[in-house]
């Protein structure tokens, strides 16, 4: 099932950009932490690629809002993350993870599955060829869910995952630290192609979430596009 | 070489780097106070947020970066270090991690100072923040308390890792290339803790290992003391640093999407930190108190130890005696230094005013408990206590301290304010948030132990402990009495005649109804 709305371009993640970067991380939870762990990458990443809110002025001139960010502590996990202050983010981002666990749960599969955070840039085209995203960089996070037999071997899970998001928190900031290819910072009239300007408080780049649950066979089953950019709807 | 800087960006370049070591270092102590941060975005700039990011500025930790770097910059072999250390109730400290600002001579010479440079090193920021709470340090700083506590330290110049033990890991946060060379921020931590995250730290001494003691050689250049990484919260200001806003330079950030050459340099309106010395010179212990003032929000209460020279320009003195009933309440932390998290994350909000449980202190142990210089490992001897608890007898500090805290205890004697929050926490963490010191100084480390096991502060102001011991006697009840039970005993007994008589009467109506139960 694809997403509704306009579409802006092929399937997200198939035939990636040519300077799109890709990163994997692989994570191995109960089933009740899954939310938190996919949270807590998400938001790290998020928070990395989130500015204030730009306030242009005359002469190409631009001042950026002042990003808050707060501490979170997982209830499942022995672990804290720290993620922007913005109520309409991490709702989203919930939102997105939400369904993947339900997916996750719901479906046939063994409990293996992917989510796939990517950034991309809009290009506008000229009618009646609609825009073009180009994603930039694409985050797979791949998620193996365990069962677990009793509340020992739980306690266990708990601080060996919480050690795990701790290295993969560090693989991130990495990332992060390389400099690599960022967009370059748009005129008024583009920032929309760059940034998601739709929250009030923060400002991060355009952003789409996507994730993939794999059945026993190995293949994957379904793969569901969520919009969360505001324009999703031009009808 | 900085021929090819403009003086402009070479100016700009060097008050960046030096608000970022002092961001660097609020980050890094900020995160290891034991508590959840919690701050605001915002969508409007408000000109005092340096890197675009809300990172609140305690001004005492500012004061000590700024002494520590006494008005130079990180550059090769001139290290900015941030050291974090425990230190457990019975004196054993323990160095867990060295937080290091760098710079190394790798030049960037094609790099835009005023753009990228400056978002590079907010991007670096954020990464800080997401670091530091994923070391080990991170859940022991969140448990410290009535065991142990977190120090921090900085100093400038060489680093020195000696302290971490054998098998120390590094974690690199990042690098940021400029004109003048490279910045890396980095962090070398302790491994061999690790069992220590899981489980309430024992009193043990074999289990930590090797503990160095920091007081009787300090081999590091600056002898910087030790800061506590907490605060204490009072309600009036005896001692106040000015607000943030005032010491601080102000920063615009003004970007432009045209080339930089037009791009708009930030007005600066720099007013030295007029900060009052406070406990500088003596070092410490910083006991830090935020409070919620009617002029400033962000006012702090220094409670520092009595100075001996340069007298600071705050009244210590006087303070010292209200301080008593000062110090017994602790406001809720958030609304001094952090803006309240937005409605729907209550959680948040409910942590963050929780989380001010520890940080309040008993009176007697802020000031002034001057301590000699370790003789042999590990022992504490007070030569000085200028406040109430001036027992003669050595190890005062240790000694059992019920009959003034009983006193000062604020759940045997409540305080008058409304505004009271977990009070209790005040005195069992009184050890916390005044440890802190280096050789010749100061350790108001007060062991406070009659806080019974698994006692949860955070919801009723009452614990178990002051519950039981104000229940412990209840009257007899008076059905128990023999007095009385003889009594209604006899008038039962002769009221049974009677008694007798209406259920004889009413015979058929108690059959039909046991008629029904069947």
């Amino acid at each position: 099932m694809v997403g509704t709305g306009r579409r802006c371009c092929g399937p997200s993640g198939a035939t990636p950009a040519m300077n799109c970067r890709a990163e994997v991380l692989e994570v191995s939870v109960e089933g009740r932490q899954v939310e938190e762990a996919m949270l807590a990458v998400l938001h790290t990443i998020l928070l990395h690629r989130s500015t204030g809110k730009f306030h242009y002025k005359k002469e190409g001139t631009y001042s950026i809002g002042t990003v808050g960010t707060q501490d979170v502590d997982c209830d499942f996990i022995d672990f804290a993350y720290v993620r922007v202050s913005s109520e309409e983010l991490d709702r989203a981002l919930r939102k997105a993870v939400g369904e993947f666990k339900d997916a996750l749960r719901g479906s046939g599969s063994d409990g293996m599955g992917q989510i796939s955070l990517e950034f991309y840039q809009k290009k506008k085209s000229r009618w009646p060829f609609s825009d073009e995203c180009i994603p930039w960089e694409l985050w797979t996070i791949k998620v193996n869910v365990v069962n677990l037999a009793n509340e020992q071997e739980r306690q266990i899970c708990r601080e060996k995952v919480g050690e795990k998001l701790c290295e993969k928190i560090i693989n991130i900031v990495e990332v992060m630290n390389r400099h690599e290819y960022l967009p370059k910072m748009p005129t008024q009239s583009e920032v929309d192609n760059v940034f998601d300007t739709s929250l009030k408080d923060v400002q991060p780049y355009l952003y789409k979430i996507s994730y993939q649950i794999t059945d026993s066979l190995g293949t994957s089953v379904t793969t569901t596009m969520r919009r969360l950019i505001k324009d999703t709807l031009a009808l | 070489m900085d021929t090819d800087l403009s003086s402009q960006d070479r100016k700009d370049l060097d008050k960046f780097i030096k608000f970022f070591a002092l961001k660097t270092v609020q980050v890094i102590v900020q995160a290891r106070l034991g508590e959840k941060i919690c701050t605001r975005s915002s969508s409007s700039p408000t000109g005092s947020d340096w890197f675009n990011l809300a990172i609140k500025d305690i001004p005492e930790v500012t004061h000590e970066a700024k002494k520590a770097l006494a008005g130079q910059l990180p550059a090769v072999g001139r290290s900015m270090c941030v050291e974090i250390s425990l230190k457990t109730s019975e004196g054993d400290s323990m160095e867990l991690e060295i937080w290091c600002l760098e710079m190394n001579e790798k030049c960037d010479k094609e790099i835009k100072v005023s753009y990228t440079v400056y978002n590079r090193l907010s991007l670096l920021l954020k990464s800080l923040l997401a670091i530091t709470r994923v070391t080990p340090a991170y859940r022991l700083s969140r448990k410290q308390g009535h065991e142990y506590v977190i120090l921090y330290r900085i100093y400038f110049g060489e680093v020195q890792l000696s302290g971490l033990g054998e098998g120390f890991q590094t974690v690199r946060v990042g690098t940021v290339g400029t004109p003048v060379g490279t910045i890396t921020l980095s962090c070398a931590y302790r491994i061999n803790l690790a069992f220590m995250s899981t489980r309430q730290f024992e009193r043990t001494p074999p289990i930590m290992g090797i503990i160095i003691d920091h007081f009787v050689d300090r081999p590091y250049p600056s002898s910087s003391p030790m800061h506590p990484c907490n605060y204490r919260a009072g309600e009036d200001n005896a001692a106040v640093y000015p607000s943030v806003e005032d010491s601080q330079e102000v920063c615009t950030t003004s970007f432009s999407t045209s080339p930089p050459s037009q791009l708009s340099s930030s007005r600066l309106s720099y007013q030295p930190a007029a900060l009052g010395v406070g406990s500088a010179d003596m070092g410490y212990p910083v006991l830090f108190a935020g409070g919620l003032n009617a002029a400033h929000p962000h006012q702090v209460l220094l409670i520092g130890p009595g100075k001996e020279g340069g007298v600071p320009p705050v009244p210590n003195q006087p303070a010292h005696g209200t301080q008593a009933d000062q110090e017994r309440m602790c406001t809720p932390l958030d609304g001094v230094y952090y803006s309240a998290a937005t409605p729907s994350s209550s959680e948040d909000t409910e942590t963050v005013s929780n989380s001010s449980e520890g940080k309040c202190g008993s009176p007697h142990d802020l000031l002034e408990t001057i301590f000699i210089r370790k003789v042999g490992a590990f022992v504490n001897k007070p030569i000085n206590q200028v406040t109430m608890a001036n027992l003669d007898i050595p190890f005062a500090m240790f000694a059992p301290k019920n009959v003034e805290l009983e006193d000062n205890d604020p759940m045997v004697n409540p305080p008058e304010s409304p505004e009271t929050e977990s009070p209790l926490q005040g005195s069992l963490h009184s050890e916390g948030s005044s440890g802190s010191s280096t050789g010749n100084t100061h350790d108001d480390f007060v062991m406070i132990d009659f806080k019974p096991a698994f006692s949860k502060d955070d919801i009723l102001p009452m614990d178990l402990g002051t519950f039981y011991r104000e229940f412990q006697n209840p009257p007899q009840l008076s059905s128990l009495s023999i007095d009385i039970g003889a009594q209604s005993m006899a008038e039962d007994l002769d009221s049974l005649p009677e008694k007798l008589a209406v259920h004889e009467k009413n015979v058929k109506e108690f059959d039909a109804f046991v008629e029904t139960l069947q």
